[in-house]
């Protein structure tokens, strides 16, 4: 039997706690992440669909796959916004964290719901 | 209870970002049958224990979520009644011809107050459960591939305008509330949970700023025990899993929670209670709902509440 082929892994910084980790090239930002215990990307959904692990990539070579444009815009995609959980890494990569849990995220049950009243 | 009226849900159209995936994932994941592909795309399946033509339709588009979802009532009649109740309270509706979802009679559309779009419709095509309806067996082989769940049982959408919502469903549609959870005033509504049958819930709403959102749709196992292969199924197939296997304080439903793969919620659950429409509403407080959603944990968790797609 042939040995598997070994793993590639980049490093990612994340740059607003300066949380590093090594991401395999085969996994997403998130993945890479979440495997190790490490925080700093908020995790959703994983699957590209609730916006809320949108980061921007300042520097460094990614793969990425199909996001909702409900939370990201095909400027924002150009510009290297992405969501953590639909990107993989082709090179060490550093990122800052856009989500924040922001958008659905923030709102407490309370907040949201006093949100709703008044709209 | 005589089921009369509204009967239960009977379609939800969900929007998935890459359309192949999403089939694999609903075919030999979850376990539900593929029944057809129409000329939109749009791809429809059952639950295996479903006699309706189907139940989930997923339809590509550059954002997840939810298109529409359909409840079943008890016949034409109580279709073109409906219709009229509906208008006579103030709802604008909207007929969808007979054939627009495949197998599918005429619709009648409306919107709820939390934005949703909703459906009624009397007919679809009763291509049973893979027995005969005569001296049938429990179960079948499609009954063991994937999760299998028996049928699609209702979904929990978050909104605005809980209180309104409320009266539409109530008032005109027939449903009665099951349970409820206060804000902190212990006057205005944080969730409902109602129901137009026997099931604790059919659907239920959490408030919510932003109008027409998903949190989960769910579907019934049987046991405890496929519970939790449910949960070694998504773990085995690299499901992102959202929490479980655990319990609700409200509903008494023992349940996981995953995501699909565009991030919409669903939910895999065995049990809850019967509910009758002379049961008064169970009602949950602030301080506790912790322990209601969540009865093990006891705590608020927050991507259980704030991620929708």
């Amino acid at each position: 039997m042939n040995a598997p082929a070994p793993k590639v892994f980049h490093q990612v910084t994340i740059v607003e706690t300066g949380e590093v980790y090594r991401c395999r090239e085969d996994e997403t930002l998130l993945a890479g992440m979440e495997r190790l215990g490490k925080r700093g990307i908020p995790v959703g959904c994983r699957g590209g669909g609730c916006g809320v692990c949108k980061v921007q990539v300042e520097a460094g070579e990614y793969s990425k796959r199909v996001m909702s444009r409900a939370y990201v815009s095909a400027e924002e995609e150009a510009a290297g916004i992405v969501l953590a959980c639909r990107v993989k890494p082709l090179s060490d990569l550093r990122l800052a964290v856009l989500g924040k849990m922001k958008k659905n995220v923030c709102a407490t049950p309370s907040a949201a719901a006093a949100d709703a009243r008044q709209s | 209870m005589a089921t009369t009226g509204v009967m239960r849900p009977g379609h939800i159209q969900l929007r998935v970002l890459d359309l192949d995936e999403s089939v694999a994932f609903y075919k030999d994941v979850l376990g539900l049958v593929e029944t057809g592909r129409d000329a939109a795309g749009r791809v429809y399946f059952k639950a295996w224990d479903e006699r309706d033509h189907n139940s989930v339709i997923l339809r590509q588009a550059d954002r997840a979520g939810v298109d529409l979802i359909g409840f079943k009532v008890k016949d034409k009649a109580t279709l073109e009644q409906l219709d009229k109740d509906l208008q006579a309270y103030g709802v604008a509706t909207e007929r969808i011809p007979a054939g627009e979802l495949l197998e599918t009679g005429e619709r009648v559309r409306f919107t709820i107050p939390t934005g949703h779009v909703m459906e009624l419709y009397a007919e679809k095509t009763d291509v049973g459960n893979g027995q005969p309806y005569t001296n049938p067996d429990p179960w079948i082989a499609a009954s063991e591939h994937g999760i299998a769940p028996h049928r699609f049982d209702h979904c929990l959408l978050y909104g605005p305008n809980l209180e309104e919502n409320l009266k539409l469903f109530t008032e005109v549609l027939g449903f009665h509330l099951v349970e409820r959870v206060l804000l902190e005033d212990g006057k205005s509504l944080l969730a409902t949970f109602i129901s137009c049958s026997h099931k604790a819930h059919d659907l239920a709403f959490v408030a919510h700023p932003e109008p027409g959102k998903l949190h989960h749709l769910s579907f019934l196992l049987d046991s405890w025990e496929k519970v939790l292969r449910a949960a070694d199924i998504m773990s085995m197939n690299r499901v992102s899993i959202d929490i479980g296997p655990t319990r609700h304080g409200i509903t008494r439903g023992s349940t996981i929670y995953a995501f699909d793969p565009s991030g919409n919620r669903f939910e895999t659950f065995c049990g809850g209670y019967e509910t009758y429409p002379d049961h008064a509403p169970i009602t949950w407080t602030f301080d506790e709902v912790g322990a209601g959603i969540f009865y093990h944990d006891r705590k608020l968790n927050e991507r259980f509440l704030t991620v929708v797609t």
